[in-house]
């Protein structure tokens, strides 16, 4: 991990008082920190949010956002009109083609590596991978210059993985610092050991943290790192995380709500992503797993985008009635598409060529179709863009200027890619 | 009786697109596939003659036929083809404009991923659509004829087996209650009863007098759902019953290790009807793929057709459950069609070819003439 700036005592280390305040606010709203919809609304307009979902593994863009039926590559499927006149997505998304209206399609993405964890790293910093830097995903970029959660107890990155482990100090903050890191929540659940035993009492477990605290200081004092600073993050973010409990229980939400999401994991996942930016979080990443087809791409791409497709229109369909989509930017991307080639196992494989993502809300043209690829998807014919494009496009869409550097150790680094620039078509 | 080791290869029909299915018709003189253009390709074995049917706008993997099956081992393929040979030898040049015999009438009938099945008259010089019918909402994966050819079954992706009359193409009864894709369906040769197997392979045991599954086989070694990609994997991709309706088979994938992949091996569940206790057949080789085709042959052997990395045919013996005879097909076979006569078996290539086998032991037959022009 990068060392951080610890000698530009910014407020971003350590516990600011904006932070601070944060907190109280958020404990004056409720135990969630969002109880009235005054409360809700007043966020809404305050805070601009960014909300990733991740379809792992590459989806294909022939069976999402940009068919070609009745083509040697186009496969199955046939293509459906949407709630935008003259734009056509896959029959496997209907729920979704009536959101069309709130979304943007980009055509024309060339991502350039067919690797998962390389292109997972481009998409999500826009950039490829150079020598000598480790440049922070869009959800610690997000988290520093929105706020980083200011409006809530709670961390500012988090991402909703469809199973695994929870945890804190991932390292996808790299010079911004781990106050910046995700915060990774395994099937949308806190760290089963997060939260205080039933038979500890207040008084021993805060007595326990104190101690805890002096000696991490002591201990800071003559060997502090970027590791040793990352270790106490987590225990602050844990922190944060254990004030709002209550956000990650969705049998919280109103049943009628939780029911338009459906009762399976992504639909509790994406509940739980809501509720989480309704509660000030700023950058929340949802993945979805898997759509890696190189075996019977049609087959897994129904079950995959049949979990998909309803939640995602649910989720949309809130967040404006919510009034959130106006500040909250969504974005549904992958690490690559598909070939638009069909194997002899009925698969698709890897393709970074040619490929699609959409965009939604918070400075988003809803309804703008940019880029273009060919009959039978095998090259981008107009509007070709690489990942910084897009990288350059969150930013702007959400008020921030991409063209501004971030100055680890004093040292210029451009927050996007400076050979590249936002795709204005789609900005509203 | 047919030797299962003389099974040889006899010859190839191409097409421009990866193949889907193939079927034979009820006289096996005309080989039926389906491709991924779309479209189903007629390939006559007596002139070598290749017809498109056009009319799905999407991928058709059902293919069944109504019409008058010959016996086990008549040979009648052979028969005609001699007849027809020698008739071009001796006319010479006058041969090309002979016109090959005239076919036995039969009704064919497909079904599309789209939900749709097609009616054609699979005996004309160029079958076009004759009745379309919305039958399903989403896929239709199979479909099947009963033994005296009034009653279509089809199934697909949105859980339902439905009955047709196949005089009109009216619904006749639709069979809910699997909980996943249907994947196959099987008319028992009494014509009592049907079988279907889903995606999470359950097989059910329809009455066709009452509409209901008297009962479920388990065929669940054919499917897995994957943690590591969380989808599922599975089902029927080929079913048939045994001639003497003593045995069903439903063929597919096991052991599956990466779903995404396809890496498992090649199997077919074979249970006793009666008893319904399963066996499994499997590959004598080590071989990673999926058995995509599946017949019972007259002579008592089995035989299926499949693929991953290359193409293969096995052969098993009476109740063996290891392979005793192997083919490498030249492409990953797609599917398996075993003519009704039992003299030949073709497999759907990915590459866009039909290879058709034969039984028959000795040289190469003589190839056919050119087809006269039209």
């Amino acid at each position: 991990m990068p060392r951080c700036d610890y000698a530009c005592n910014t407020a971003d280390h350590g516990l600011s008082r904006r932070a601070f305040l944060g907190a109280s606010t958020a404990a004056a709203l409720g135990p969630v920190g969002f109880a009235s919809a005054n409360a809700n609304a007043e966020l809404a307009k305050s805070q601009k949010r960014v909300l990733v979902i991740f379809l792992a593994g590459g989806v294909s863009q022939l069976e999402t956002w940009d068919p070609k039926p009745n083509t040697d590559t186009g496969g199955p499927f046939k293509a459906i009109s949407t709630s935008v006149p003259g734009t056509h997505i896959c029959e496997l998304l209907p729920h979704t083609a009536k959101q069309m209206h709130r979304l943007a399609i980009v055509r024309g993405l060339n991502s350039v590596s067919d690797d998962h964890g390389i292109g997972e790293k481009i998409m999500l910093t826009g950039r490829k991978p150079e020598a000598g830097i480790e440049y922070p995903h869009i959800g610690a970029v997000s988290a520093k210059l929105l706020g980083n959660g200011a409006a809530s107890a709670l961390p500012g990155h988090i991402q909703i993985l469809p199973k695994g482990s929870s945890g804190f100090g991932k390292a996808d903050a790299t010079f911004l610092g781990p106050k910046f890191a995700s915060v990774s929540l395994g099937d949308g659940k806190p760290p089963a050991d997060l939260f205080r035993p039933a038979n500890l009492s207040v008084e021993s477990d805060a007595a326990r943290e104190d101690f805890r605290r002096k000696l991490n200081d002591r201990f800071a004092k003559s060997r502090k790192s970027a590791a040793t600073d990352a270790y106490a993050e987590s225990f602050e973010q844990a922190e944060r995380v254990v004030k709002q409990a209550e956000v990650f229980d969705i049998e919280k939400e109103d049943r009628k709500v939780a029911d338009r999401y459906g009762r399976h994991d992504l639909g509790r996942h994406f509940l739980l992503a809501r509720r989480l930016l309704e509660a000030g979080v700023t950058y929340v990443k949802v993945s979805h797993s898997n759509y890696d087809t190189h075996h019977e791409n049609f087959d897994f791409h129904i079950e995959q985008l049949g979990e998909f497709d309803r939640p995602f229109a649910a989720l949309m369909d809130d967040l404006a009635d919510r009034g959130m989509l106006e500040t909250t930017l969504v974005v549904v991307m992958s690490e690559m598409g598909r070939t638009p080639r069909i194997n002899d196992r009925y698969g698709r494989d890897h393709w970074s060529k040619a490929w699609s993502v959409a965009l939604g809300g918070c400075g988003i043209k809803g309804g703008a179709v940019v880029g273009k690829t060919n009959a039978t998807g095998t090259a981008v014919t107009d509007r070709e863009v690489y990942s910084g494009h897009l990288f350059h496009t969150y930013l702007r869409a959400v008020g921030l200027d991409s063209t501004k550097s971030f100055y680890p150790n004093e040292r210029p680094v451009p927050i996007a890619d400076p050979k590249t620039a936002a795709i204005t078509e789609i900005l509203a | 009786m047919s030797d299962l080791t003389a099974a040889r290869l006899e010859r190839e029909f191409k097409h421009a697109r990866p193949l889907i299915g193939c079927r034979f018709d009820p006289s096996g003189r005309f080989l039926f596939v389906s491709s991924e253009d779309d479209s189903i390709q007629r390939f006559d074995l007596l002139t070598g003659v290749k017809t498109p049917l056009l009319g799905h706008k999407s991928w058709v993997r059902g293919m069944a036929f109504v019409g008058t099956l010959p016996a086990a081992g008549s040979g009648e393929l052979d028969t005609l083809r001699r007849r027809y040979t020698s008739l071009h030898a001796l006319t010479g040049f006058a041969g090309a404009i002979l016109p090959p015999p005239k076919p036995a009438p039969f009704t064919f009938i497909s079904g599309d991923y789209h939900g749709n099945l097609i009616w054609w008259q699979g005996d004309a010089e160029s079958p076009k659509p004759i009745r379309t019918v919305e039958a399903h909402k989403g896929w239709i994966r199979a479909v099947a004829v009963s033994p005296d050819g009034t009653t279509l079954a089809s199934c697909g992706n949105d859980n339902a087996v439905r009955l047709w009359k196949t005089e009109d193409g009216s619904l006749i009864r639709s069979l809910e209650g699997h909980g996943s894709h249907v994947y196959n369906c099987a008319f028992h040769p009494d014509g009592t009863r049907l079988a279907s197997c889903d995606l999470k392979g359950i097989v059910k045991d329809w009455n066709l007098k009452t509409g209901v599954a008297d009962r479920e086989l388990d065929a669940k070694i054919l499917t897995k759902y994957d943690p590591t990609f969380m989808a599922d994997i599975g089902g029927a991709r080929a079913i048939a019953f045994s001639p003497d309706g003593t045995k069903l088979g439903c063929a597919g994938i096991t052991n599956v290790s990466n779903a995404f992949a396809g890496v498992g091996n090649p199997a077919v569940v074979v249970f006793d009807w009666k008893e319904g206790k399963p066996k499994v057949l499997k590959p004598k080789d080590a071989f990673q793929g999926t058995a995509w085709g599946f017949a019972f042959h007259p002579a008592g052997f089995s035989l299926a057709a499949g693929g991953g990395s290359g193409g293969r045919v096995w052969f098993w013996k009476g109740d063996d459950v290891v392979s005793v005879h192997m083919l490498t097909a030249p492409v990953v076979a797609r599917d398996l069609a075993l003519a009704p006569a039992g003299d030949r078996f073709a497999v759907a290539g990915a590459n866009g070819s039909a290879y058709v086998y034969t039984f028959t032991p000795g040289p190469a037959p003589v190839p056919p003439p050119t087809p006269p022009k039209k």
